[in-house]
């Protein structure tokens, strides 16, 4: 049924909240901070903005809570490798927060080689009564001084400034596909297709090298790393994934290199379904820790995955994503679409899952009522007053008014990048050009 | 698209070849599919004309997808070793005129593949001209026969050429600035090398070359063949500005 209007936060909402952005550049990564009230974006052109969400006031009736942009700058500039004659794309990988430690924020950004520290800190006051200069900054004529006075802060405009702290360069050979910071705030890991190194924040000219899947020979590679990420609590485990669909929780404690993984998670192959393309739909896309570190989340081409920890066999949990592209995959094998790495992304209560699809969709799973919704991210659907209806892909068979047809779809409108709110119901959607906020006003709670 | 394409040339295959296509144990339509997905495999193997590195994960997923078709067909017996002369075999030949076709047109460009120096060789300039037929390694025999290998030893060719992909899919890591220059071939830094390298790629590469192939539509933006002029001028800014 579609009535999935008390199932799914956002959906038939009259009170939703929806905005959608355009932006400079093809965003590339979204990430919300620990509290929610800033969302980082990286986009293809190496920058970064920042929003902010402004404090909902009884007194300003406007203000709903709504983001803003707070900061834009430019994280990485395109650069040239003289020695292997390439270009280093300048694209945003991955933005990571880290948790706030005092008055300033600091994230993590990285391209295909370089992870760089940003802090962003606000500036609303200023210094004046100085004796030696005037308001200019001229110095003054020191015969006219006749008296000293104690500089004052006087209020200013806001002033968002940011500002590399550290660069974390020459880490890798490859390219770099996530970061991901330890719970100990004082770590954080760096993984390519064949590394994964950890660094401390505060050292920069080394790391510590403790995944290292790179044969001999690299004639013998058929395996790559895809994903990787820190357990939210022990901060000796970590998990990551490869382009055989396996993943893989090692231990730090267990030994310097964590080559041995302390479990392995991988799902026997279906013959029945076998074909050529068998091995690059199960590449694991993505792969994320639930909030309560119970449970891992992983993407591949067609399907959302939940683990437990506690069992390597198979997955806890599989939902099919877009299963009517299965008897496609020649034609986006032949348009790499099939390469197309998606993300995916658990609520604050790690009851429902996000993740996009193509015609700009967007799919959610509720894993307690077993229900399932596909939105769009449309210009439509983030007008005023406008409500998320859900959508519908039909494969021949009943046609209903609204649905749209397997052939119809547009493959050139993904989207690769959503982030869910840590607590409430707001997500943030890419959608290419467009950052698309949507924001539930009922209680979160009820999920 | 792809289905459509398929059917007519399925059925103008058969009316051509007649009995030609006894010889293959398995149903022609699945067949020609698989031949059609392995060249298409291929094509996407040869990274032309890229100015950024080719994504691994990427490359790595079709090669495997190559190897497992070899496999198959060579279970199948329909991957051939024989000489050329037998039924001038569709499949086989195809692989041919690509691999030939990459290192005739290596050859006119003039490219001098730089000394290799173990695992710590660098690529000349030349080598951003197609990173499929990369410089040579010396330290391995085997490949250096492929420079020269005649059409006869197709097999053996495609093998050593899904290798020699892995090879330059590598990025090197030279360990010491002194390993990297000592036995480096002073043309390196000839500007002429540099620019001729550069004007050559202007010429049709191989990706346009591979005519008889079947139609492949334009790859994702990320991997497409940038226009030829454009880095022609992005390598001038570099020279220039520095």
């Amino acid at each position: 049924a579609l009535n999935c209007r008390f199932y799914f936060p956002f959906v038939d909402r009259p009170k939703l909240l929806a905005v959608s952005l355009p932006t400079a550049d093809i965003i590339s990564t979204v990430e919300f901070n620990h509290t929610g009230e800033l969302l980082a974006t990286g986009d293809k052109g190496g920058r970064v903005v920042i929003f902010q969400r402004e404090p909902e006031s009884k007194n300003a009736p406007h203000s709903q809570g709504e983001y803003d942009v707070y900061s834009t700058f430019q994280s990485h500039e395109p650069e040239f490798d003289y020695l292997k004659s390439l270009e280093i794309e300048e694209k945003i990988n991955k933005i990571k927060w880290l948790p706030q430690q005092n008055a300033a924020h600091s994230l993590l950004s990285t391209n295909d080689k370089t992870i760089k520290l940003w802090k962003i800190t606000e500036r609303d006051k200023r210094p004046e009564g100085y004796n030696l200069k005037d308001e200019e900054g001229k110095l003054k004529d020191l015969s006219t001084v006749t008296s000293l006075q104690v500089p004052v802060l006087k209020p200013m405009d806001l002033m968002v400034e940011v500002s590399p702290r550290r660069v974390f360069a020459n880490g890798h050979t490859y390219h770099i596909n996530s970061i991901s910071v330890n719970s100990d705030c004082e770590t954080y890991m760096s993984a390519d297709d064949l590394r994964i190194n950890l660094w401390h924040l505060a050292v920069t000219d080394r790391s510590f090298n403790i995944v290292d899947i790179k044969p001999a020979n690299m004639e013998d590679l058929t395996e790559v790393i895809t994903a990787s990420e820190f357990h939210p609590h022990h901060c000796n485990l970590f998990v990551y994934s490869s382009s055989k669909g396996s993943l893989r929780l090692c231990d730090m404690r267990a030994a310097a290199l964590c080559d041995k993984h302390s479990k392995l998670f991988e799902e026997p192959e279906d013959p029945s379904n076998r074909s050529f393309f068998s091995e690059i739909i199960s590449s694991v896309s993505d792969v994320k820790f639930s909030h309560s570190g119970r449970y891992m989340l992983t993407r591949d081409y067609l399907t959302v995955k939940v683990w437990d920890l506690n069992m390597e066999a198979r997955p806890l949990e599989t939902y099919q994503v877009h299963d009517y592209l299965r008897s496609k995959l020649c034609s986006l094998y032949e348009n790499d679409c099939i390469f197309d790495k998606f993300e995916c992304a658990w609520n604050g209560s790690d009851s429902v899952i996000m993740t996009g699809a193509y015609n700009n969709f967007f799919r959610m799973f509720d894993r307690n009522t077993k229900r399932d919704v596909t939105l769009e991210a449309s210009r439509e659907s983030s007008k005023p007053r406008a409500v998320l209806k859900p959508r519908r892909v039909c494969v021949g068979g009943k046609r209903r008014r609204d649905d749209i047809s397997v052939d119809s779809l547009d493959f050139t409108k993904k989207i690769l990048h959503t982030a869910w709110h840590p607590t409430e119901n707001i997500i943030a959607i890419a959608a290419t050009n467009n950052l698309y906020i949507f924001q539930d006003k009922v209680n979160s709670d009820m999920h | 698209m792809f289905a459509r394409g398929l059917k007519r040339k399925c059925a103008d295959h058969e009316e051509d070849m007649g009995g030609a296509l006894a010889g293959f144990r398995a149903v022609p339509s699945y067949s020609l599919q698989r031949q059609s997905l392995l060249d298409m495999s291929l094509v996407k193997l040869q990274l032309c004309h890229m100015l950024v590195e080719p994504n691994l994960c990427r490359s790595v997923l079709i090669a495997n997808t190559v190897r497992q078709i070899q496999e198959e067909m060579t279970q199948d017996g329909t991957w051939r070793v024989a000489a050329p002369q037998s039924t001038g075999r569709a499949p086989l030949d195809r692989l041919v005129s690509t691999e030939i076709l990459c290192r005739s047109m290596r050859e006119q460009d003039g490219v001098h593949p730089a000394p290799g120096m173990g695992d710590d060789h660098v690529l000349g300039p030349g080598s951003e001209l197609s990173t499929v037929t990369s410089a040579q390694t010396p330290r391995d025999p085997q490949n250096s026969v492929w420079e020269m290998d005649s059409p006869r030893e197709n097999r053996g060719n495609f093998q050593k050429s899904l290798d020699q992909i892995f090879e330059t899919l590598e990025t090197r890591n030279p360990s010491s600035a002194e390993e990297l220059f000592s036995d480096m071939d002073s043309s390196y830094y000839d500007l002429d090398t540099v620019l001729t390298g550069v004007v050559s790629r202007a010429e049709p590469g191989p990706c346009d070359g591979l005519q008889g192939l079947p139609p492949v539509a334009t790859p994702a933006s990320s991997s497409s063949c940038k226009s030829d002029l454009g880095e022609l001028d992005h390598v001038m800014e570099i020279l220039v500005e520095t």
